[in-house]
């Protein structure tokens, strides 16, 4: 085990699949001479040359479907998109093509894509830069979605979507790249699919993903103090999602809190409390809650931002309050 | 396709458990055929199909217990459901080499029933935990308040009244507590336990537990009443049905009962109803258990269509070959081991009814008549009562009038 950060962890495994497979290669804009807007593919261009780093033009829509291509051939690219704001200029290649090339070919055709983005508020960059668009990406049979929370997983999750031979994208976190943890030497990939229990609690569930399990996990720490004990399940991958894992927990603490960041409408909290009434709706002690972000676009001025987004404090309550409607006492 | 429900076998019901599938997925059903069997809160009844087709899926586990109008089972008309589990050919794919794009398979999805509806309960509110809570620990939710939000019950309420519950009342579907190994051996060797004997030692067990009992004893003379059956008998084809002096206890009780409706009542957990029928158990003893047949509207029968119903109830109990309807409904049991030479003892009552009549064998002893000691037939009767429905003085006045016709016979017929 290290201790490194998110960013090193990205970088690590970047490089490590590039030494180990021929076929892999890095696109996007600023990856190579500017070594990436957040410095994940640092020294990497100088590494492999810019046949396996592959600079492009401000052109989401092209390189994303340059690497389609690529995939359809053989390659395996993973492309950098700077913002997944800017994915949105990439969606008709992403849902209309990399989604559904396997399927339109019967199978013949494959593409071994991944595509990284990094998203979420709370950074200052207004309205139109601080977006949480996994679900639109969930929402997509054919694509996988992945939203690692740690060093470690960051690492597990970007080795088994290289590895994949189907699209996958990768949701990363603005907020993430500076956070430190122990990540595990060598190889290490984790099952694509698999929800963990960040930490094992009793008496209520919080279900998160990437930056926001930080915060569940947070708030789970100070809870105890009072008495609490909250069971942590960080989702990991969006699509396919654990459902079975979710339902577990819930089935144990007969009490569910859903936490994103991103707004609350047709989101991924949605989903979670949909999956949780249909496999644990027995074990329900009280309405599933959801914790998330408010429906506006998310403002520039820093307090007002931070005043949209969910914080420890919300989340505290909403579970305070699940717990006092079933009058648990701690 | 079709759904199987949970049907509603008796006055009573709200649930049912399915003890046995006899058929399974898969297998091909006609019209009739037994699908299941469903423990009732009265006896096992066979579930038959009402549809030909496949049982193309079960939906409830055996042991299961669910309300009434739950789909158990989906029958279909020709083959399975496609995805069931049969052999039946499935539908040619169109040409899929390759697994779909997702290759971790996605949790199975709900079966395409409805849910199981809530159990009947107007204004109540309980979270889900709270409901399965009760209904696997047999508490009534009206008879719990809700602590949570606009008072709804939630898990702590019924924890609480858990709690409360005396541990002498079991579950309903509780399993008994094993034996000790050491039973076991050279020394006994375990019997397989019967549904009846299961269902007889559950209903008994709950009874005992639950209904507090209190015995009323009265002796009765019954020369006049030998001298009544005498004469009926008489008069009776030669060779023809004779009746018993159980059927004149069971008409006389009839008689008794309709004057006294409160005791033809029953406990219904938190209320007590007033049956406006006088339905007689007779209770019959099988090789493996007790099953008690009812004699409906036994006030309005005569003697003999008593007798004759009575005679036909027992034969057929003890071929096993009794309806729904004459196991259900009754509303006051009648229990007699006269015929076994027994003179006197209590019987455990057959929930929910509120009382059963123990009736020993008339045998010749001494009494006062008239102030003079005198040899004469008597009969000791022993009603049992439960006392949350019924108090010792209402009970008293019953049993007295009961005596007094069992005295005079005539009076039976008025």
């Amino acid at each position: 085990m290290s201790m490194m950060t998110y960013r090193q962890a990205l970088h690590d495994t970047l490089r490590a699949e590039l030494l180990r497979d021929e076929d892999v290669l890095l696109i996007g804009e600023e990856i190579g001479v500017f070594e990436g807007s957040y410095k994940i593919t640092a020294g990497l261009l100088a590494e492999f040359g810019p046949r396996r780093v592959r600079d492009t033009p401000i052109c989401e829509e092209g390189f994303v479907g340059v690497a389609i291509g690529a995939a359809m051939l053989g390659l395996r690219p993973v492309v950098e998109i700077m913002t997944i704001n800017f994915s949105l200029l990439a969606i008709d290649q992403i849902v209309n093509n990399a989604a559904k090339v396997r399927s339109l070919s019967n199978g013949q055709l494959r593409v071994p894509l991944v595509i990284r983005t990094p998203g979420g508020g709370r950074q200052q960059l207004s309205a139109t830069h601080s977006q949480n668009l996994e679900a639109w990406y969930a929402h997509v049979p054919g694509l996988k979605v992945l939203a690692p929370a740690t060093p470690a997983d960051a690492k597990g999750l970007l080795t088994a979507a290289i590895r994949d031979d189907d699209p996958v994208v990768v949701v990363e976190n603005l907020g993430l790249y500076n956070t430190k943890g122990e990540v595990p030497d060598g190889e290490h990939a984790v099952a694509i699919g698999t929800a963990a229990v960040a930490r094992p609690g009793a008496d209520v569930t919080v279900i998160a993903y990437s930056r926001s399990t930080l915060l569940a996990l947070d708030a789970a720490a100070r809870l105890q103090d009072e008495g609490i004990s909250v069971e942590v399940v960080d989702l990991r991958s969006l699509r396919p999602l654990d459902r079975e894992a979710v339902c577990a927990s819930v089935r144990k603490t007969s009490r569910a809190v859903v936490l994103e960041d991103d707004w609350l409408s047709y989101g991924i909290g949605a989903e979670i409390a949909a999956t949780i009434q249909e496999g644990a709706f027995g074990h329900l002690d009280a309405p599933v809650r959801r914790v998330a972000a408010a429906e506006v676009p998310l403002p520039y001025a820093k307090g007002l931002e931070l005043a949209a987004m969910p914080d420890g404090a919300a989340l505290a309550r909403a579970i305070l309050d699940t717990l006092d409607a079933t009058g648990f006492t701690a | 396709m079709t759904d199987v429900l949970m049907p509603r076998l008796s006055d009573t019901m709200e649930e049912g458990v399915l003890s046995v599938w006899r058929k399974h997925e898969g297998d091909v059903v006609h019209r009739g055929d037994v699908l299941a069997e469903i423990d009732t809160d009265k006896a096992t009844m066979e579930l038959e199909a009402y549809d030909e087709g496949v049982l193309a899926r079960t939906l409830i586990e055996e042991g299961a217990s669910v309300p009434i109008g739950t789909p158990i089972a989906v029958i279909t008309p020709g083959g399975p459901v496609p995805d069931g589990t049969s052999e039946a050919p499935a539908p040619a794919p169109v040409a899929a080499p390759q697994p779909p794009p997702e290759t971790v398979p996605e949790p199975p999805r709900p079966a395409p029933t409805r849910p199981p509806a809530p159990p009947p309960s107007a204004g109540l509110t309980a979270s889900p935990l709270a409901r399965r809570l009760a209904r696997e620990h047999g508490v009534d939710l009206a008879a719990v308040q809700g602590s949570g939000p606009g008072g709804r019950i939630v898990r702590a309420d019924i924890d609480a009244a858990v709690a409360r519950t005396p541990p002498s009342a079991p579950p309903p579907s509780a399993p008994e507590p094993a034996a000790p190994p050491a039973a076991l051996g050279a020394d006994a060797e375990e019997v397989p336990l019967s549904r009846i004997r299961r269902l007889t030692a559950q209903r008994l067990t709950a009874s005992a537990a639950q209904a507090p009992h209190f015995y009323l004893t009265r002796t009765v003379d019954v020369d006049a009443l030998l001298a009544f059956r005498a004469q009926i008998n008489n008069g009776l084809a030669e060779g023809g049905a004779r009746v018993s002096l159980n059927d004149l206890v069971v008409k006389a009780s009839a008689h008794a009962l309709a004057a006294h409706p409160e005791v033809n009542s029953s406990w219904a957990g938190t209320r007590l109803l007033r049956h406006r029928r006088v339905n007689i158990g007779v209770a019959v003893a099988l090789e493996d258990g007790l099953i008690v047949p009812v004699i409906h509207d036994a006030d309005r029968k005569s003697i003999t269509q008593i007798s004759g119903e009575a005679r036909d109830l027992a034969h057929r109990a003890r071929t096993g070959r009794l309806s729904l309807e004459e196991i259900t409904g009754g509303t006051f049991t009648v229990s007699n081991l006269g015929m076994y030479g027994i003179d006197q003892f209590t019987a455990v009552i057959n929930p929910p009814e509120a009382a059963i009549l123990a009736v020993g064998a008339a045998a010749a002893a001494p009494t006062v008549r008239e102030g003079q000691l005198a040899v004469a037939a008597i009969m000791t009767l022993t009603l049992a009562i439960d006392h949350r429905v019924l108090d010792g003085a209402a009970g008293a006045r019953f049993l007295a009038d009961l005596v007094a016709l069992l005295e005079h016979p005539l009076r039976i017929l008025l």
